[in-house]
């Protein structure tokens, strides 16, 4: 179904952290960026699609206002609004937004850390971009941080701090249909495995917490009103948004995974994990029942590679991207 | 990142650095009194109760190049001497076995059965000194305090912690290429088959459920694996089968004649040893060590060193360099195939060379940490 196509290579090697591959398709360009994080850098390529174009640039998670070493960053991603596209990071001292090549930063925000270490860990992981206007950012205490973007300019305002994970946040996706039907607009995921639905607006409302097993859900995305949660256990579970109702669990992988995608418009949905493995699945909603079905449709062994990011590069699955730990590229895949 | 990592990579690293000691100790025909001495001494020194005091406080992990000097403060706490091709060569051996090992490791959770796996084999190293096994079993005790407690994802938080401080570093060992679990670019081979992690289920069944819940239908896919069921889990408590094997002592294979070792009659009860049959080349890795080990001089502190130099707080750059540039000294005398494997480990020994520097202007917080702790073993 998909046939390997020649690496991208980065300057960098990728760090084992969730999600670590980020992807920006600029189409009026016929570019495409990706961003991979290592340690205390991020890499960002950006590459042109008749694939004789790579420029590379790397950003250093040098936080202003602080005096102390450069911290690790834990995740790198685009965050695409209808009136423009951000680059965030998230580190052990803050959230750094970018404009989306990376060449200004645009706003920083710093976490509350304490003067000498503490026995919990203190980062911000998850990232999210939702409906016109927002970008919500998990942190390690188990908020999430919701901030007003302006359609330009730096003037980006911290507008609601949201307190229902009692555990560390690890990843967040806003519904990726573009249904204007769904009610759900953003689900976030904790190292418990608890899940948290929500709805944005001015102030964003819980519609629904969906209680883990004391596993982590290290990557959740939303599509159609269905939450697609992928675990430390392998599985990957589907739910209905709204009412927290199981409609389908795969054991998928044999070891965490690290990374979920969905391309909106097929449905198709990507899984990779430790194990070495990526999987594309379908996703189909059955209109009768409201129930939604999963059907597997291809693996792929990279092998020994612990993968840590995998990433569809357009809206209908046509290719996808994948990197792992200790690796310097980004692999690509596309359909034959 | 965690800050919980640091007690769990140095227990580890000095486990491992202990069972190549030992062996060396032994291949050499060091007087056994001697042998059991620097034994004891380095085991004392790595559980000394104020040093473990300072090490089990929260804190970020040192930077590459203090945590070295750590541990060659550490190989030098007896009357036994390393020159420095030897420490590198130690270290090497050491760091990459700890990747392994926590890159292989079937959960995150199971980092603390590998630990708990070097621990038992430090247990019985001075088992018959009552003095020092009452240390051990204080860390013991703390490790389950501390630990068990933890969450998945704080363990997986540690691991990845652990991930980024080894990343990059592809030193070829030839235990681990004989054994075919490294492969000749110095990557890990990770298996698609055997046991899936506790907790987790063989991969391949679908599960449709309807809206009340019921199941509708169940399916199977093609795993592109060929996977078992879950091991039970190992013992988390202080004595038990720990199950998992990573973390054992993968040189004991060499040691073949062991039990005449005075006073130490090996007895079988809750050994773990890996590999039962000869691994040649385990044996050469360590007669490589030993060479590169020059002389391994049972020395007394305070006596004048043979042409031999211990300088553990240098931070001068080119001197390094020059002490890990030079092929020509690592590879004398060795085997064809060490020596080739010798000039890949320089490039990458090199690469690492190029983290400290990074790792030294950028992370003064973590080097001054690094004295602290060397401060504290100075003392000692």
């Amino acid at each position: 179904m998909y046939h390997k196509e020649k690496s991208i290579q980065t300057k960098n090697s990728a760090s084992a952290l969730y999600n670590n591959l980020s992807v920006l398709r600029i189409a009026p360009r016929s570019l495409t960026y990706f961003t991979v994080v290592h340690a205390n850098t991020v890499s960002i390529v950006s590459a042109s699609w008749d694939g004789l174009n790579y420029s590379h640039r790397q950003l250093q998670s040098k936080e202003p206002n602080v005096a102390t070493s450069t911290s690790l960053i834990m995740q790198a991603a685009w965050c695409v609004l209808p009136s423009r596209d951000l680059l965030v990071l998230t580190s052990q001292k803050g959230i750094q937004m970018y404009e989306s090549d990376g060449s200004i930063m645009v706003y920083w925000h710093a976490l509350d850390t304490p003067e000498t270490p503490t026995a919990q860990a203190v980062f911000a992981r998850g990232i999210a971009s939702v409906r016109e206007n927002y970008i919500c950012v998990g942190v390690s205490s188990g908020g999430i941080l919701v901030f007003d973007i302006p359609s330009k300019g730096g003037n980006i305002t911290l507008s609601e701090v949201l307190e229902e994970h009692k555990e560390s946040v690890t990843d967040m996706a806003s519904e990726c249909s573009g249904s204007q039907e769904c009610i759900a607009d953003m689900v976030s995921a904790d190292d418990a495995g608890t899940l948290c639905v929500w709805k944005s607006g001015e102030e964003f409302q819980l519609l629904n917490k969906i209680t883990g097993f004391d596993m982590s859900c290290s990557s959740v995305k939303l599509w159609k009103g269905t939450v697609v949660a992928g675990y430390g256990t392998g599985q990957i579970r589907l739910y209905e948004a709204v009412t927290g109702i199981l409609h389908a669990e795969v054991n998928a992988h044999a070891r965490w995974i690290y990374s979920l995608d969905i391309a909106p418009f097929s449905g198709l949905l990507l899984s990779a994990a430790e194990d070495s493995f990526v999987r594309v699945w379908h996703l189909s909603l059955t209109p009768e029942s409201n129930c939604v079905e999963i059907s597997h449709m291809y693996n792929e062994c990279v092998t020994d590679t612990q993968i840590c990011g995998a990433k569809f590069c357009d809206g209908d699955g046509y290719a996808f991207a994948v990197t792992g730990y200790d690796l310097n590229e980004i692999i690509r895949y596309t359909q034959t | 990142m965690s800050s919980r990592t640091l007690p769990l990579l140095f227990i580890n690293l000095g486990g491992e650095m202990l069972y190549i000691l030992d062996q060396r100790l032994r291949a050499q025909n060091i007087p056994p009194d001697k042998a059991k001495k620097v034994m004891n001494d380095i085991i004392t020194t790595m559980f000394n109760k104020k040093f473990l005091e300072e090490l089990f406080k929260p804190q970020e992990l040192y930077s590459k190049k203090a945590l070295r000097t750590v541990f060659d403060r550490l190989a030098h706490a007896s009357i036994m001497r390393l020159n420095q091709a030897s420490m590198d060569k130690l270290y090497d051996l050491m760091t990459m076995a700890f990747k392994y090992q926590v890159l292989l490791c079937p959960r995150p959770k199971d980092l603390l059965l590998v630990s708990f796996n070097h621990m038992d084999a430090i247990k019985d190293f001075v088992k018959e000194a009552p003095t020092i096994l009452s240390q051990v079993d204080e860390t013991y005790r703390q490790l389950i305090e501390i630990y068990t407690p933890l969450s998945s994802g704080e363990f997986q938080l540690i691991r990845q912690t652990l991930l980024i401080f080894f990343q990059d570093m592809h030193i070829r060992v030839s235990i681990f290429l004989k054994d075919k679990v490294q492969n000749s670019n110095g990557r890990f081979v990770l298996p698609t088959t055997g046991p899936v992690p506790h907790g987790t289920q063989v991969p391949s069944l679908m599960r449709m459920f309807s809206c009340n819940g019921e199941e509708v239908s169940r399916l199977q896919f093609p795993t592109g694996g060929n996977y078992s069921s879950a091991l039970r889990q190992g013992s988390l408590e202080m004595f038990g089968d720990r199950v998992i094997k990573l973390g054992t002592n993968m040189y004991s294979v060499s040691r073949p004649v062991e039990t005449h070792m005075s006073g130490t009659s090996k007895n079988s009860a809750q050994n773990t040893k890996v590999n039962t049959t000869p691994n040649p080349l385990a044996k050469e890795e360590l007669n490589m060590l030993a060479r590169l080990m020059g002389g391994l001089e049972v020395q007394k502190p305070g006596n004048t060193d043979n042409g031999f130099r211990v300088n553990l707080f240098a931070t001068d750059e080119e001197e390094e360099e020059a002490l890990m540039s030079r092929p020509e000294e690592m590879s004398y005398g060795v085997l064809n195939i060490q020596a080739t494997k010798d000039q890949q480990s320089d490039a990458a020994l090199a690469k690492i060379m190029g983290d400290f520097s990074e790792q030294g202007d950028t992370a003064p917080g973590a080097s001054s940490k690094g004295d602290d702790l060397l401060a504290m073993m100075d003392m000692m």
